[in-house]
């Protein structure tokens, strides 16, 4: 399988998320990445869209559906909202999408900081595995990986994604 | 009956992870870190507009002091109630043990009731290691400090306040200052301290408050308060427990606070951006003067607020020790 560059999907996510910000009206939307390759995503297209909030970052380990199978996540990084969420149009950003389940618990923590004016979701990959009702509004890449491929993003610097096989 | 196991290898789990948290002891530079590290990243959910995240929820955690406390229980129901957990604080003065029911049948009665944690303080050393090793084996058992042995949820929270203002420990003189024999605090910090390699390790008071075998637990001691503060960063006063002042250990209150109350004067012998410590309650113009304790090097209260943090890592780093130990499968999210 060919994968595209991150750069190439990164210019044309930019452009689709602005195209999306004006149908909606939004002028001031608040940009928040998921530790840790959903805050590289955030980062490039933060600076491409020039927006003037800094940028949030989540890390939604104290959210996680899988605590009491798999433990606590040894590196755990501090949640950084630089702004008040409450009335605020929020883009959040995710290296992955797959079952959906991180994505859901960053809504519940980014809900635990006020009450969002709206959400956005944009991710740079999409993967089957869905198992919740959550889809992004805007992506970079769907793949149509087999059960036993996972796909990762390495960075920060030189972004690039590859294809892992998976027991 | 046999406490076969050591407390410092009873409280980890099969892959060296916290199970329970009895002692700061014998643990490891890697595992005294990552409390530090994860207090500091539970540091922003008292930023939230919701403090709670829901890691504990649906899990029952319960306080067990055998004797008072205001600040350590207190934020101990705090971290686990911002972890999301159920809190029982059970009054033991008014329970059924007053009653005559035994300290083990309590506990297996409580254990009977699904409790996932029991937090325990005791005046006897060893009662929480006991309770682990013999009456709980599958609770978390938390020593929230057990007669003169340990007090290791304090001495961490002192780690994390030395790391948050000096930065590291490497390069610090660190000094303990007051009654060390009677002192569970001061025996959690050596050996924490220890653990996170600290330059050097001080403990000053008077001969008949130092217990002989500090050398051998890794401090240096010093009688006099002039030559222990010289070049120190950090400054821990201790309390001076008021029934000793009747015991043949000092000759008066008066006299101790002249030669080891922690005075302006005094803290001038330190580096002169040495930090002020110490873990509560503090008796003013008994160890320590009133314009020490709420001056600019003081950070006695941060403390108490870096306690919930630090709590907070330790019940959920115990919590997830247990819950590992006993389910070892794990599958990764997106």
């Amino acid at each position: 399988m060919t994968l595209p560059t991150v750069d190439s999907l990164i210019n044309n996510m930019s452009s689709e998320l602005q195209n999306l910000l004006g149908q909606r009206g939004i002028t001031q939307p608040a940009m928040v990445g998921i530790h840790t390759g959903g805050a590289w995503v955030a980062n490039a297209l933060h600076q491409q869209l020039g927006l003037d909030q800094a940028l949030g970052l989540l890390d939604i380990t104290f959210y996680r559906d899988d605590f009491t199978q798999k433990g606590l996540h040894p590196s755990v990084k501090t949640s950084n909202l630089p702004f008040t969420t409450d009335e605020q149009h929020i883009i959040l950003v995710d290296d992955v999408i797959s079952s959906g389940r991180t994505i859901r618990a960053a809504l519940n923590e980014l809900f635990d900081y006020g009450r969002p004016a709206s959400v956005i979701l944009v991710t740079l990959v999409d993967v089957p595995g869905r198992d919740l009702p959550i889809q992004p509004d805007i992506i970079g890449e769907r793949l149509d990986l087999a059960p036993q491929q996972r796909v990762k993003l390495h960075g920060p610097d030189n972004m690039h994604l590859t294809i892992i096989q998976v027991n | 009956m046999s406490l076969a196991i050591p407390p410092h290898q009873l409280q980890l789990n099969e892959h060296g992870q916290l199970k329970h948290f009895l002692t700061t002891e014998n643990l490891s530079t890697e595992i005294l870190t990552e409390i530090l590290d994860t207090a500091e990243s539970f540091s922003s959910v008292g930023q939230q507009a919701v403090k709670k995240v829901p890691l504990l929820r649906g899990k029952t955690v319960v306080n067990l002091f055998f004797e008072a406390s205001t600040r350590t229980r207190t934020t101990f129901e705090l971290a686990a109630k911002r972890l999301s957990a159920d809190v029982l604080n059970i009054n033991i003065s008014a329970s059924a043990t007053s009653k005559g029911e035994s300290l083990m049948d309590m506990l297996w009665n409580l254990e009977a009731m699904d409790s996932d944690m029991f937090i325990v303080r005791h005046q006897d050393s060893g009662a929480p290691h006991f309770i682990a090793s013999q009456v709980c084996p599958n609770v978390a058992i938390i020593n929230a400090g057990d007669g003169r042995h340990a007090h290791p949820t304090q001495a961490m929270l002192d780690m994390y306040t030395i790391r948050k203002h000096k930065g590291g420990f490497r390069n610090l003189k660190v000094a303990i200052i007051g009654d060390i024999t009677h002192s569970r605090v001061a025996r959690s910090q050596v050996h924490a301290l220890n653990g996170l390699q600290v330059g050097e390790v001080r403990v000053i008071g008077p001969k008949t408050l130092i217990p002989h075998d500090m050398e051998h637990l890794g401090a240096k001691v010093f009688y006099n308060m002039e030559q222990g503060l010289k070049d120190v960063d950090v400054v821990i006063m201790l309390r001076l427990q008021k029934e000793r002042m009747n015991s043949a250990l000092l000759p008066s209150e008066h006299e101790f606070y002249r030669l080891y109350g922690l005075t302006t004067e005094k803290l001038a012998f330190a580096k002169p951006d040495a930090i002020v410590m110490h873990p509560g309650p503090i008796n003013r113009g008994v160890e320590i003067e009133t314009a020490v304790a709420d001056g600019p090097q003081s950070v006695i209260l941060k403390q108490v607020n870096y306690g919930i943090s630090v709590r907070m890592a330790v019940l959920s780093m115990t919590m997830s020790g247990q819950s590992t130990a006993i389910t070892a499968t794990s599958k990764t999210i997106n």
